[in-house]
């Protein structure tokens, strides 16, 4: 075969096309499609990995008998413990904390920042990591943070943009905490140092995200996540707060009927410690590399559902486990970067998705899983997509819209991570479009929590990404870092006030992983999978093969 | 034509369609399929992998399984920081795995942790001033300019010109120039001063977002309506609309005019 000619980044053939979005563009700018109507979203979420047929099954045992869920996590919800029983030793703790938090990412770190706020010793609170702290979606949140903060916005609009986009299907006092906190969120984040963008006087500089009706998206560049990250790292490292990395939690501990514990298991030596906690708040997190639908993900190497799996054996409630968030804008092309996000304030700042005859097909600001929908109808059913070297098919994201509309060298200056991602491969995106399809984004539903984080079981909390029900059915772009830091520091808040009251604990045991051992069993499933997986599985099929197991 | 007319929309054969072009980014690519090769050298070892991989998925294709060395795979976290040297060259080159291309004769080793100190401080107590920098971490002095941190750094930062910056008590450059940094730690390990550039940059950026520019003040009247009670009534009787309700007012939003 003859070797393949490159210009500007894009192979010869994939490269001809784009002179059709050049000569389209000014055209595009003056007239943009219409938003869809209910009918018209109806329709089109028929394509929707959600909604096609297939990819789901029932989930036959446990609290949530009965509700259905994507194959892959009922996978996991069926999966076998990693340990037994009796190769742990319990009576003999190696912490004793007050408070054990799983998960460090931006839920997990505001959770232990408020809980010590609170008045919980530095030391009695434990942050448990599975990789590094930090190796979370959280700091890969590109676009934004919504709070309702501008004189033309509400508290009440912030509440009905977030339960349309969720198709109605939020819980209601739980969206409400998190509306209710957006603007305090932002002064604490102001007053520990994060730089958002202003302008000059000091007012926030805030921009459209998609599903919104007003104007309520705080970014910092694209890099919002790291930053909000970084800075509240920062400051749970200076408070000196307990921390292991490398050491997840493989199951929960509980007395019989509070959750008082977990077992964690260190990735390199394979030894466990066990940790006694008068209260636990689950932080880990979504199930991105659960790759739903054989889809890629944007999401970072350990999201792989655990929280989720240690929570429901250990009796807690789920909701909303029916539906997850694809981005409408992970990258198609090249082929080493499939999958990763494509921040949508790209969108919210001018680029439209456009197909190969340079037409614009959707209004580029829809919720995402509408938008992500018409660009899967847009490829693979009215078949005006581009199909790239790899395979995949995709549409054009009209970067170079943005400088139209925002002037020459806007892009280097609001968009500097994108920016570099695409310069490593030779494309420059302030001059020539994009290749864009949808990506596995974002776990909507998780373990059901009132409006303080409180689980269904007595001594649990979540927070952030493993939970369900303030986002319903699906997620409006800048709720989920507002929700990691509203429901991290309204569970450390009532964490430390549910410590002060003295409950008394009983002895740590593993029997609710007997009794749902039991249950499997009893519902005949066999045991050909083991859970929590920890990490995904991408070692090539030809090592693997030949791998021998041998103790050295 | 006429086919694709008349063929019912199957979205679940569409799903089935995805999957199967997405297969080599989420399974893994298939030796068959792979036409250009090279060889990588892993801690001296070498293996052949395919040539438009990175080097985090050319070492999973090798077999290697990550717990340090990988994060967010996609160029954020600063987990994956590698130093690799080109066959027949002397220059030591920085990348992260995950965003740096392999190439054929490339010997490489992850640095996935670099023992760094970090200093404590409560932020609402510091002064806003280079002493503050300085204080925290006095080896901020011992630059000498040698740019070796620039070379040095996965994002092509210009991290040298920023701790010149800090030195003189310039924040707003010193804030721009490193607001792009993931704190890989390749600057910090490779200066001959042991200066820290990543921590001492992260305390200069809090300084100055807290101080630079006031707290807006619509945020500022915002928490000061909420204090006194504005939304409750609203919130109160939009959390006990039913769905149409809800329906009813979602799609008749006036939108904010661009």
């Amino acid at each position: 075969m003859a070797e393949v000619k490159y210009i500007e980044g894009y192979p010869e053939e994939i490269f001809q096309l784009i002179p059709k979005v050049h000569e389209t563009r000014s055209w595009r700018a003056e007239n943009i499609p219409a938003a869809m109507t209910k009918e018209e979203r109806q329709e089109v979420l028929k394509i929707h990995p959600d909604w096609a047929p297939g990819g789901k099954r029932k989930i036959v045992v446990g609290p949530n008998q009965g509700d259905i869920a994507p194959r892959e996590v009922v996978d996991l919800l069926e999966a076998y413990p990693l340990i037994e029983k009796q190769e742990v030793d319990l009576s003999i703790p190696d912490y004793q904390v007050d408070i054990m938090v799983l998960g460090g990412g931006l839920a997990g770190t505001a959770a232990c920042i408020w809980a010590h706020e609170m008045g919980i010793d530095k030391d009695k609170i434990l942050l448990v990591n599975k990789l590094r702290h930090g190796d979370a979606n959280s700091i890969m949140a590109e676009g934004g943070t919504q709070a309702a903060d501008r004189k033309v916005d509400s508290l009440e609009r912030h509440y009905l943009d977030t339960i349309g986009g969720g198709h109605f299907t939020n819980k209601p006092d739980v969206l409400r905490a998190l509306v209710e906190d957006g603007p305090f969120i932002m002064h604490w984040l102001h007053e520990l140092g994060v730089i958002f963008d202003k302008e000059e006087n000091g007012d926030f500089v805030e921009k459209w995200g998609g599903g919104t009706s007003i104007k309520r998206m705080h970014s910092c560049r694209d890099y919002t996540g790291l930053e909000e990250f970084r800075v509240i790292r920062d400051e749970f490292i200076s408070r000196k707060i307990g921390c292991i990395e490398h050491f997840p939690a493989v199951e929960l501990l509980t007395d019989g009927d509070k959750v008082t514990g977990a077992v964690l298991y260190n990735l390199e030596t394979g030894e466990y410690k066990v940790v006694a906690a008068k209260a636990t708040i689950l932080a880990t997190g979504g199930f991105g590399r659960l790759h739903i639908r054989g889809f890629p993900t944007t999401n970072h190497y350990g999201a792989t559902g655990d929280g989720v799996v240690l929570a429901y054996r250990a009796g807690a409630k789920l909701r909303d486990t029916d539906t997850v968030q694809y981005h409408p804008t992970g990258a198609a092309y090249p082929v080493q970067i499939i999958g990763y996000l494509l921040t949508e304030k790209l969108r919210t700042s001018g680029a439209q998705p456009v197909n190969i005859d340079g037409e614009a097909f959707v209004f580029a600001m829809e919720p995402r899983d509408v938008e992500a929908a018409a660009i899967i109808r847009e490829c693979y059913v009215r078949n005006k997509g581009i199909t790239t070297p790899s395979g995949l098919r995709g549409v054009w994201l009209d970067t170079p819209m943005i400088e139209l509309k925002n002037g020459k060298g806007y892009i280097e200056k609001a968009f500097p991570g994108m920016d570099r991602m695409f310069r490593r491969y030779d494309i420059d995106m302030a001059k020539n479009p994009v290749l864009i399809f949808p990506t596995l984004h974002y776990q909507n539903g998780g373990v059901e929590t009132d409006p303080v984080g409180r689980t269904t079981l007595e001594g649990l909390w979540v927070a952030g990404e493993v939970s369900g029900g303030v986002h319903g059915k699906n997620r409006l772009m800048g709720n989920s870092t507002l929700d990691c830091m509203v429901f991290g520091r309204r569970t450390g808040i009532s964490a430390a006030e549910y410590i002060k009251k003295g409950k008394k604990q009983g002895k740590l045991t593993l029997e609710h992983v007997s009794n749902y051992v039991k249950m499997l069993k009893e519902a005949k499933i066999k045991p050909k999978r083991r859970s929590p997986i920890l990490l995904p599985e991408y070692r090539g099929k030809k090592s693997l093969a030949r791998a021998l197991h041998v103790e050295v | 034509m006429k086919e694709t007319k008349s063929k019912k929309l199957d979205p679940e054969k569409v799903m089935e369609r995805i999957a199967e072009a997405s297969r080599p980014t989420v399974a893994g690519v298939e030796e068959k399929d792979v036409r250009h090769w090279v060889t990588i050298y892993v801690m001296g070892r070498g293996y052949s992998v395919p040539a438009d991989l990175t080097i985090l998925t050319a070492m999973e294709y090798a077999g290697y399984k990550f717990i340090r060395g990988c994060g967010c795979r996609q160029g954020f976290c600063g987990a994956c920081s590698t130093v690799y040297r080109r066959h027949g060259e002397y220059k030591l080159q920085t990348g992260m795995a995950c965003q740096t291309r392999v190439e054929d004769g490339m010997y490489l080793v992850q640095i996935p942790f670099s023992p760094a100190e970090k200093a404590s401080y409560d932020i609402s107590k510091e002064a806003y001033k280079v002493n503050t920098l300085l204080k925290h971490y006095p080896e901020l002095a011992r630059c000498v300019a040698c740019n070796t941190c620039t070379k040095a750094c996965t994002q092509d930062l210009q991290v040298m010109d920023y701790i010149q910056a800090a030195i003189r008590g310039d924040f707003e450059t010193c804030v721009n120039e490193s607001f792009d940094c993931i704190q890989c730690g390749m600057c910090a390990l490779r200066c001959p001063a042991e200066i820290v550039q990543y921590n001492m940059a992260q305390l200069a950026r809090r300084l100055y977002g807290r101080n630079d520019r006031p707290e807006p003040k619509h945020l500022t009247d915002r928490l000061k309506e909420i204090e006194q009670g504005k939304f409750v009534k609203p919130l109160d009787e939009i959390t006990k609309k039913s769905k149409e309700e809800l329906e009813k007012l979602y799609y008749s939003r006036e939108k904010e005019s661009d």
